[in-house]
């Protein structure tokens, strides 16, 4: 091994330190799918050599993985930023399929704009759509004391509801022909453009896990969530207003959400359709996890999460592979991701500052 | 015995309120009554459709309650009756023997709970987190493994209690129905007398109140906390089994649909207490029997929102909005041994 310097050396160490949790546990997830994948017959190597292909075997594929990338890189930022407060925000998957609801409709519905008014005005009402719906279990949880976990469960499933009954009711698309429940297709004038391959809205993502990271380290009100998350009675006695504080964290987060919504129904699919966003914030969880709840990790995560995804339909065709192991995959990283946090915890491993995340426990009626 | 009558005071909960739930029992009978004298047919569909629904947000329940008793929280009971729902389901589809599938479903749902107590226990992973890993990897497994187009042999048929089953109104509702519906009925019961009547029970509420104190009167957390994660699992796999070998009888992705999570609310309703719980599951029930019929008599509502009513009623009782209740104290916190 070659000598380093100590400050080489040093730098070297800090970027191993926080690489090799993550790094180890998508090693064993992906082993542990080749497992599976052998279990039920397919060829591990050939699977994600398909993969590997379907995720970056042209120009075309790897925008598809940045497109796929974009509202992960939100949800996972959503996720990320309440786990800051003590919060774990199950619900931005319902956040998310709200804010592309009403930006599908605000994308078809509203005609004759210019693209520089029609797409702001499609993120921004994503953006307010997933703050409202964030807001109801913010403010039971600061209030009433119902756990945000079992509220924001139940809200995904009320946002199910919502999204069906519109797009089957009042805004189906009435073209001739169609069957399906879906919205309209949006105007084009909706319609996110791309610079190149790469797409304007993971532009905007990649913008905003910088914003994210500078409000949480470089602002009151990042310095005030993080020590709700950290000791909430602590900073009672600090003098902060700590539910005013869950509220917010538990709204921005679901700003972040909507706007993933939105992005993904104006830059990818190009209209509402329920099912298309499935699971999308789930995949914020893992992301958020997988990123230590790092903005800027954030972005690095969703690329890797994108791949998987941008690649999964290249797999299943060429190598007969349900799309489904990439949820196994996925399931395994979390569960690694978090039990290596608490293995080390246990074992007194040195860690970087404030990797760790505390969600609440219990159910909070005390 | 001091602990014993303050432990009475603080969990049974029913006791104190015997007269009001002697009230509202009347009432509700009344009202059955009163329908019943109108469409005898109609009310015992209606009545049905409650158990029905109810089956597996008791057996959920019943799973919510060991697990917090003991002090663990169990945010994956959902992918623990999917995992199961999943399994028995499949071996019914190979072996068409419904004993085994239930048994099937029983040993899965009894290691997932193994996985769970593992991960918290001896991980001391984050309870909330564990129970999320659960839910996504059953999910991701099930959907794996699911091939459209299996068919199977049948389902678990009605076992008509014999001359119980005759009687008019409560017997075709109580006394002929499948198996799994007895077993919860049963188990109800033996987890009230269980968790409150035996030295097991005091233990494990012990353990999920203050494990400290328990630990040094010499009582085995960790045992305690396995085992009771581990019966919860098997509840949990009951429900799962009812899904595909009693309800549905047939699997879907996904096809548990929240039931998980509602019966965490039916847990915080009932107060962590099984008979109180397994009424608040007949309540849900009853919601959604309700919402049946009102769409029969062709009411115009739009399906989706009828449909979110047993969420929108769990958040409103999540919220404390009918009565406060109180976790168990140590609940997801780790307990380490000094």
């Amino acid at each position: 091994m070659e000598e380093l310097t100590p400050s080489q050396n040093n730098w070297l160490k800090k970027v191993w330190f926080s690489l090799r949790i993550p790094f180890l546990a998508i090693i064993f997830a992906l082993l542990v799918g080749a497992i599976i994948l052998l279990v039920s017959g397919a060829n591990p190597l050939e699977a994600y050599w398909q993969l590997f292909k379907g995720a970056f075997g042209s120009l075309r594929n790897f925008q598809r993985v940045l497109e796929k990338s974009t509202p992960l890189i939100f949800a996972g930022l959503a996720v990320a930023l309440g786990f800051k407060a003590g919060l774990f925000n199950i619900g931005a998957q319902g956040q998310l399929l709200l804010g592309a609801l009403m930006a599908g409709f605000v994308g078809f519905s509203l005609k004759g704009l210019p693209p520089y008014i029609h797409i702001p005005l499609g993120l921004l009402t994503g953006l307010l759509t997933g703050a409202l719906f964030a807001g109801i279990p913010g403010l039971l949880r600061a209030y009433s004391g119902a756990h945000e976990v079992i509220s924001t469960i139940m809200l995904n499933y009320v946002a199910i509801n919502l999204s069906d009954y519109f797009s089957e009711g009042p805004w189906k698309d009435r073209s001739p022909g169609n069957i399906v429940s879906r919205l309209p297709a949006i105007q084009p004038s909706a319609e996110i453009p791309n610079i190149g391959p790469v797409p304007v809205g993971f532009i905007v993502a990649v913008l905003t896990a910088l914003l994210i990271w500078f409000v949480i380290n470089r602002t009151t009100f990042g310095f005030e969530i993080n020590s709700v998350g950290l000791n909430p009675h602590a900073s009672k006695y600090a003098g902060m207003r700590t539910k005013l504080l869950i509220v917010a964290a538990m709204v921005v987060s679901g700003a972040l959400a909507g706007v993933g919504g939105a992005v993904e129904t104006m830059g990818v699919v190009g209209r509402f359709q329920p099912g298309f966003n499935t699971g999308l914030g789930f995949d914020g969880i893992t992301v958020a996890l997988l990123a230590r709840n790092n903005p800027i990790a954030v972005i690095l995560s969703s690329l890797f999460l994108g791949a998987m995804k941008g690649g999964a339909n290249t797999m299943q065709f060429y190598a007969n592979v349900p799309n489904e192991i990439i949820d196994i995959i996925q399931g395994t990283m979390l569960l690694f991701v978090t039990a290596e946090m608490v293995i080390r915890w246990i074992f007194k491993l040195r860690k970087q500052q404030g990797t760790e995340i505390t969600v609440t426990s219990g159910w909070g009626q005390r | 015995m001091i602990s014993e009558s303050v432990n009475k005071k603080n969990w049974s909960s029913i006791n104190w309120k015997l007269v009001r739930s002697i009230i509202l029992g009347l009432i509700v009978v009344g009202v059955i009554l009163f329908f019943n004298a109108r469409s005898p047919e109609k009310t015992s569909a209606v009545l049905s459709s409650t158990l029905r629904y109810a089956v597996p947000l008791i057996l959920g329940a019943l799973c919510g309650i060991f697990c917090e008793r003991a002090g663990i929280v169990n945010i994956g009971i959902e992918g623990q009756m999917l995992m199961s729902a999943f399994l028995s389901y499949m071996t019914n589809v190979w072996t068409s023997n419904l004993l085994l599938s239930l048994l099937v479903g029983m040993l899965t749902g009894a290691i997932m709970g193994l996985f769970l107590a593992f991960l918290s226990i001896k991980l001391k992973l984050n309870q909330t987190i564990g129970g999320t890993v659960i839910n996504i990897m059953a999910t991701g497994i099930t959907g794996y493994f699911y091939q459209t187009g299996l068919t199977t042999q049948g389902k678990l048929w009605n076992i008509p209690l014999g001359p119980l089953a005759k009687i008019p109104l409560i017997g075709p509702v109580l006394f002929n129905n499948p198996p799994i519906t007895y077993m919860a009925i049963l188990l109800v019961i033996f987890s009230q007398v269980l968790l409150f009547h035996t030295r097991w029970g005091l233990r494990t509420r012990a353990v999920g109140e203050h494990p400290r104190a328990a630990d040094t009167v010499g009582v085995d957390v960790f045992k305690i906390r396995y085992w009771n994660v581990i019966i919860g699992g098997i509840m949990a796999g009951l429900a799962g089994s009812f899904l595909t070998l009693e309800g549905v009888g047939m699997f879907e992705r996904g096809m548990t649909n929240g039931r998980g999570f509602i019966a965490l609310a039916v847990m915080i309703f009932g107060k962590w207490n099984p008979i109180s719980s397994a009424l608040a599951a007949l309540f849900f029930g009853f919601a959604n029997a309700m919402q049946i019929q009102l769409q029969f008599m062709g009411i115009q509502v739009p399906p989706q929102f009828v449909g979110m009513i047993p969420y929108i009623l769990t958040i409103i009782v999540v919220s404390g909005f009918v009565g406060r209740s109180r976790a168990p104290a140590a609940e997801g916190i780790p307990y380490e041994k000094e």
